[in-house]
């Protein structure tokens, strides 16, 4: 059985329409990469996955379960966690709340705060500084480390490189795989292929909306991934 | 020393207004709401807590407890029934509901008390004090008002920082809804800000009548005054708001004692102008910056 299964989801925003009759299957322990440009409705996928967006019609299966009844603040316990796009921290909170806050509705399971401070060495002299005093790579870090807190079994990760130093984005790929060892299931938004490609197994180009393209990275070429990035 | 004298009453007499201004900062805090009908819920309740001692013959102490606990879930019921349904992009919809329930109560304790000023009796501490010397005395009420407010004004500050719940208050303070992706439900956080700040206020309202005489339409004045507090403080700084009611305290019988009773309140209200003018974001302004 899928981790995770849409079935032509349908999704607006007031009278725009952002996801159209989008249906895809995650499969457990994969890495699945959406990526597309600006607007493609990645973001609004996760966001529906995660609970903060209901589909207008279709719907999301998590484990073969429909879960669109479930609030957001329901579906972390169920084993679904989203890093949001521009990562949002609490600003106000110490590193080390930030991840305790994590835990707040989550499961049990291997990963507590000695486990992430492992993963992410940076985070660990910061402990005690507020959020807001991070720079992007580290808040990028603890959310991360704080959507591990809740021991998810999907992770969704939207646009987790952006705007942030190649090293920095080296090191959030090297923590993935290690992630996906652990048996994660992880779903991937990213506007910056080269990257994502490395990491997933299996890809899906969005554009306005819809899925342009679907398959395995070995088995796409770069011009049929260009072709169905850019809509050409 | 009669100086001496006045400025300790209002230090004192801040605790209390401190007391009224704490629920209002803190639900300004966690939910960005302003709630206009919360000095009127604290008169409420010291009718509710009259009612409680007059007619059940409970003794003050616990038509106190009593009614803060009614308070604490009346606040609840209030917020997930009827003030989150409020929230939402529009700024102004809160306020306006806040203020038809403050003119609601306002008209329904007139209905069911009459308007006349009524008394909390609490008996001998009333009048009691502490002899210091000749000239300095300080009453034992108070002062009791006064630690009181210290004592809820810590415990609500320790909750806040030290318990994973008072952690959520702050991360739905900061981002509602990254806080959801966490697993916290805003609408039960909210719920249970509201609940504990008319349990303050109620503590408030209760020990007002107890000091002095109250009736129906004091409420808008207590917001008023709490308004005051919270902003000189510094608008989501608990203590601050604690030092901002103990200044407008302050210039309040300072002013009296200067230009002669009946000034002291506008004296306060020049006070909190002048702040307002000086130091916009008040004393103790918490900006946090993303």
């Amino acid at each position: 059985m899928s981790v995770l299964e849409l079935q032509e989801v349908d999704v607006f925003y007031g009278d725009f329409q952002a996801l159209f009759e989008v249906s895809f299957k995650v499969e457990e322990g994969q890495t699945f990469a959406c990526i597309g440009a600006n607007g493609g409705g990645k973001s609004t996928l996760l966001r529906t996955v995660a609970g903060l967006q209901r589909p207008a019609s279709g719907q999301v299966l998590f484990h073969g379960e429909p879960i669109d009844q479930h609030p957001a603040h329901d579906r972390v316990g169920m084993g679904i966690a989203l890093v949001p796009e521009g990562r949002r921290v609490f600003p106000s909170l110490t590193v080390f709340e930030n991840l305790q806050i994590g835990a707040y509705g989550g499961r049990k399971g291997e990963w507590n705060t000695d486990s992430v401070l492992e993963l992410f060495p940076l985070l660990k002299p910061l402990v005690k500084r507020q959020a807001s005093s991070l720079s992007g790579g580290e808040q990028q870090a603890l959310a991360i480390g704080r959507a591990l807190m809740a021991n998810p079994q999907l992770l969704l990760l939207d646009e987790v490189s952006l705007g942030l130093a190649p090293v920095v984005i080296k090191r959030i790929y090297e923590a993935m795989v290690l992630l996906v060892g652990t048996g994660t299931t992880i779903l991937v938004v990213e506007q910056d292929v080269q990257h994502v490609l490395t990491v997933a197994d299996h890809v899906a180009c969005f554009l306005e909306g819809r899925i342009s393209l679907e398959g395995k990275p070995s088995e796409l070429s770069s011009e049929a991934i260009t072709a169905a990035y850019f809509g050409m | 020393m009669d100086w001496v004298n006045v400025a300790i009453q209002g230090i004192l007499l801040g605790g209390l207004y401190a007391l009224f201004a704490t629920g209002l900062a803190l639900v300004f805090g966690v939910m960005r709401m302003v709630n206009l009908a919360h000095g009127d819920l604290g008169i409420l309740a010291a009718f509710v807590a009259l009612f409680l001692f007059q007619s059940l013959h409970l003794g003050v102490m616990w038509s106190g407890l009593a009614t803060i606990a009614i308070m604490f879930v009346v606040g609840y019921l209030l917020q997930r029934g009827l003030l989150n349904f409020t929230l939402g992009s529009d700024d102004t919809r809160p306020i306006v509901v806040t203020f038809g329930l403050s003119i609601i109560i306002q008209n329904g304790l007139i209905m069911w008390f009459s308007a006349d000023s009524q008394g909390l009796d609490a008996g001998q501490i009333e009048n009691i004090s502490i002899r210091i010397n000749d000239q300095l005395s300080i009453g034992w009420f108070p002062l009791l008002v006064f630690v009181t407010s210290i004592v809820v004004i810590a415990l609500l500050q320790t909750f806040l920082n030290r318990t994973k719940l008072g952690r959520a208050f702050r991360a739905t303070s900061d981002d509602r809804e990254a806080a959801e992706l966490m697993g916290i439900d805003n609408r039960h956080i909210y719920g249970l800000a509201m609940a504990i700040a008319l349990a303050i206020v109620a503590l408030a309202g209760i020990l007002l009548a107890v000091r002095t005489t109250f009736d129906p339409t004091q409420g808008s004045f207590r917001l008023i005054f709490a308004f005051e507090a919270v902003i000189m403080g510094g608008m989501g700084s608990i203590w601050g708001t604690l030092i901002g009611a103990i200044v407008l305290g302050m210039s309040q019988t300072l002013g009296s004692q200067a230009f002669g009773s009946g000034w002291g309140l506008l004296v306060g209200h020049l006070v909190f102008l002048t702040v307002l003018a000086v130091r916009p974001s008040g004393f103790f302004a918490k900006t946090v910056t993303a």
